[in-house]
């Protein structure tokens, strides 16, 4: 970029690091409030604005919701779901995607056909619950897996993706006698790392995040993830454990914002990652095949 | 037919791996297409899927005069007009912006925390919202009543509904957008710039004549890509956001088919409901992929 050492350039330039600084800052700031409020006293919460810093800093708020067995049960359930969930979609999209990207498998295009037509025309809310109910799968977890186990977009980038990987190698190992399933494990699956860590990060934070789901096919909230008890500690009047709030030194509002942290941690945990394949995932994604 | 018998002869393992796939597409993708049918019944709980009663198109004929259904329409076609309005200019304008600047350091701190909110549920969103918003300890109305002022109903009243919900789009999405465009902006070749520069031109012929050019494929392809999913713009954030307060202007479509199907058990008619606005969506995505063919761009089909 040139630079442009005029008045009026500089300027420009001044205000647009100024804006771009604003703009970073409202979207991180509210973190920053969320974090401080779980940890800060009643007294600075009820003055209002923006918390920066906690007063007082207290871990109370951390051990009401500690205190009952809601919270641990949801982070087990949420754990559960995303690392089975994140299991079983890998391996069905890598197995799927891998015949339709190999173009001696002549019927690749009738079932490309198939996955895209869903792209279009899908069942919608009802039907799908009805299907679910049908096979028994209410108040199961795998009510919040298998019926998202694929995404049809995710698994046409990642048929692109094997395709993209230079052919020879598979061809030359097919031909000295190695049946798919040699060259799939030992030729496929280690060139696909970089896709594969894209798409663990991809339906792992699907799986973590997804609420909507539990919220129609759960009714036994022994199962219920963090997202759906976050939901009703905010959604409701009532926090965790109300009762002893009356008399103790916890805010309500501290209360649920801890619950907000505990919900979002593990996403921030691994957002350094996500950054590096999201953004790796939405290249994969550009590349039309 | 041919093609699956000669496969089936020739390369049985790749049928193995296909058919766990094919399994979920027949269960959950093709199976819910068939049971839209449910939309033509009467269905009951009692007498199941097949021994319902078939009643045509009445499903259709209540929907039509239902008031809540013209409603719940007019508000989804709303918050698609306000997404499409309001927030799909800001990642452009931002993603020009960011190309503007000179240090790279700045640029890419700048990107790590726009990006942030994206990877947040809209669960843990409401939440944030809520912690700032709410009437019931919020942190800007905690400081109103310190300042001796009303408090407002930010999550509560329909006044408040549109711009708590624009505010969370730009929030959630505003600086994730901008990766597709930056990602077009580095195609520019850098000798234009000094071209420009060489010829005259200042910073706003930069932008118009380079930049802008060059972005601008991408834009309407997204922009087309967004026409094609207008009936389903913000479906888990306004769950989160609808309130009785706020229902009349704040319920669209897929909430109201949650609430009157799954909830109060209206499966029949709400079958119908999204089977309608399924068909909306279609002629949407098929219009708009004519659209870009017209634009000289490749379609999705």
């Amino acid at each position: 970029m040139v630079e442009n050492k005029s008045f009026f350039g500089r300027l420009f330039q001044i205000c647009n690091y100024a804006f771009l600084g604003a703009f970073a800052c409202a979207t991180f700031l509210p973190f920053v409030h969320v974090v401080a409020s779980s940890f800060a006293d009643p007294a600075q919460l009820a003055r209002g604005g923006l918390i920066f810093w906690p007063e007082h800093a207290n871990l109370l708020a951390y051990k009401e919701i500690f205190a009952t067995p809601t919270i641990f049960k949801g982070l087990r359930s949420s754990i559960v779901i995303t690392v089975i969930g994140t299991f079983v979609s890998l391996s069905v999209t890598m197995f799927t995607a891998y015949p339709l990207a190999q173009s001696r498998f002549r019927s690749k295009n009738i079932f490309m056909g198939l996955v895209i037509v869903t792209l279009v025309f899908d069942g919608g809310m009802i039907p799908t619950f009805m299907v679910v109910r049908d096979l028994g799968l209410i108040d199961s977890i795998w009510a919040l897996i298998l019926p998202v186990a694929v995404l049809p977009a995710w698994l046409i980038v990642m048929r692109n993706f094997i395709k993209n990987i230079p052919g020879e190698l598979q061809e030359a190992s097919y031909i000295e006698g190695a049946n798919d399933a040699q060259v799939f494990f030992r030729i496929v699956l280690p060139l696909s790392k970089p896709a594969l860590a894209t798409f663990v990060v991809l339906y792992g934070v699907m799986y973590w995040n997804s609420w909507f789901s539990a919220l129609i096919y759960l009714n036994n909230p022994d199962w219920y993830p963090i997202q759906v008890i976050l939901r009703q500690i905010i959604l409701s009047a009532q926090g965790v454990g109300t009762d002893s709030l009356a008399q103790s030194q916890i805010s309500p509002m501290g209360v649920r914002m801890a619950v907000v942290v505990v919900a979002t941690l593990p996403i921030m945990c691994v957002y350094p990652f996500l950054q590096k394949y999201f953004v790796q995932g939405m290249m994969l994604g550009s590349v039309k095949g | 037919m041919r093609k699956i018998l000669y496969d089936l002869k020739k390369n049985p393992l790749l049928f193995l791996f296909l058919a766990p796939g094919l399994v979920f597409f027949l269960l959950f993708k093709y199976w819910p297409i068939l049971g839209l049918s449910m939309a033509f019944q009467e269905y009951s709980p009692f007498l199941g899927v097949h021994g319902s009663p078939w009643v045509g198109f009445a499903q259709f004929g209540r929907m039509l005069s239902d008031p809540d259904f013209i409603q719940v329409t007019v508000n989804t076609m709303l918050v698609g007009v306000c997404y499409i309005v309001f927030f799909f200019p800001i990642p452009v304008v931002i993603s020009i912006l960011l190309n503007e600047v000179l240090h790279p350091g700045y640029k890419r701190i700048v990107q790590t925390l726009v990006y942030i909110p994206h990877f947040i549920s809209w669960v843990v969103i409401y939440g944030i919202t809520y912690a700032l918003l709410s009437t019931d300890g919020g942190a800007i109305n905690n400081l109103l009543s310190r300042i001796g002022l009303d408090p407002i109903p930010f999550l509560a009243s329909k006044d408040w509904f549109y711009p708590v919900m624009i505010l969370q789009m730009i929030w959630h999405e505003g600086g994730w957008g901008t990766i597709i465009i930056l990602a077009a902006l580095t195609s520019v070749n850098p000798e234009l710039y000094e071209a420009c520069a060489i010829d005259g031109g200042n910073r706003f012929h930069r932008i118009r004549h380079i930049v802008f050019p060059a972005i601008l494929s991408t834009i309407v392809i997204l922009l087309l890509l967004r026409l094609g999913s207008f009936m389903d713009i913000g479906f888990e954030q306004i769950l989160m956001l609808v309130n009785t307060a706020n229902r009349p202007i704040a319920e669209v479509i897929q909430t109201y088919v949650y609430r009157i199907g799954i909830v109060q058990g209206q499966f029949s008619y709400t079958t119908a409901v999204g089977l309608f606005k399924s068909a909306v969506s279609i002629i949407l995505v098929l219009g708009t992929n004519s659209l870009i063919k017209k634009f000289g761009g490749e379609g999705i089909f």
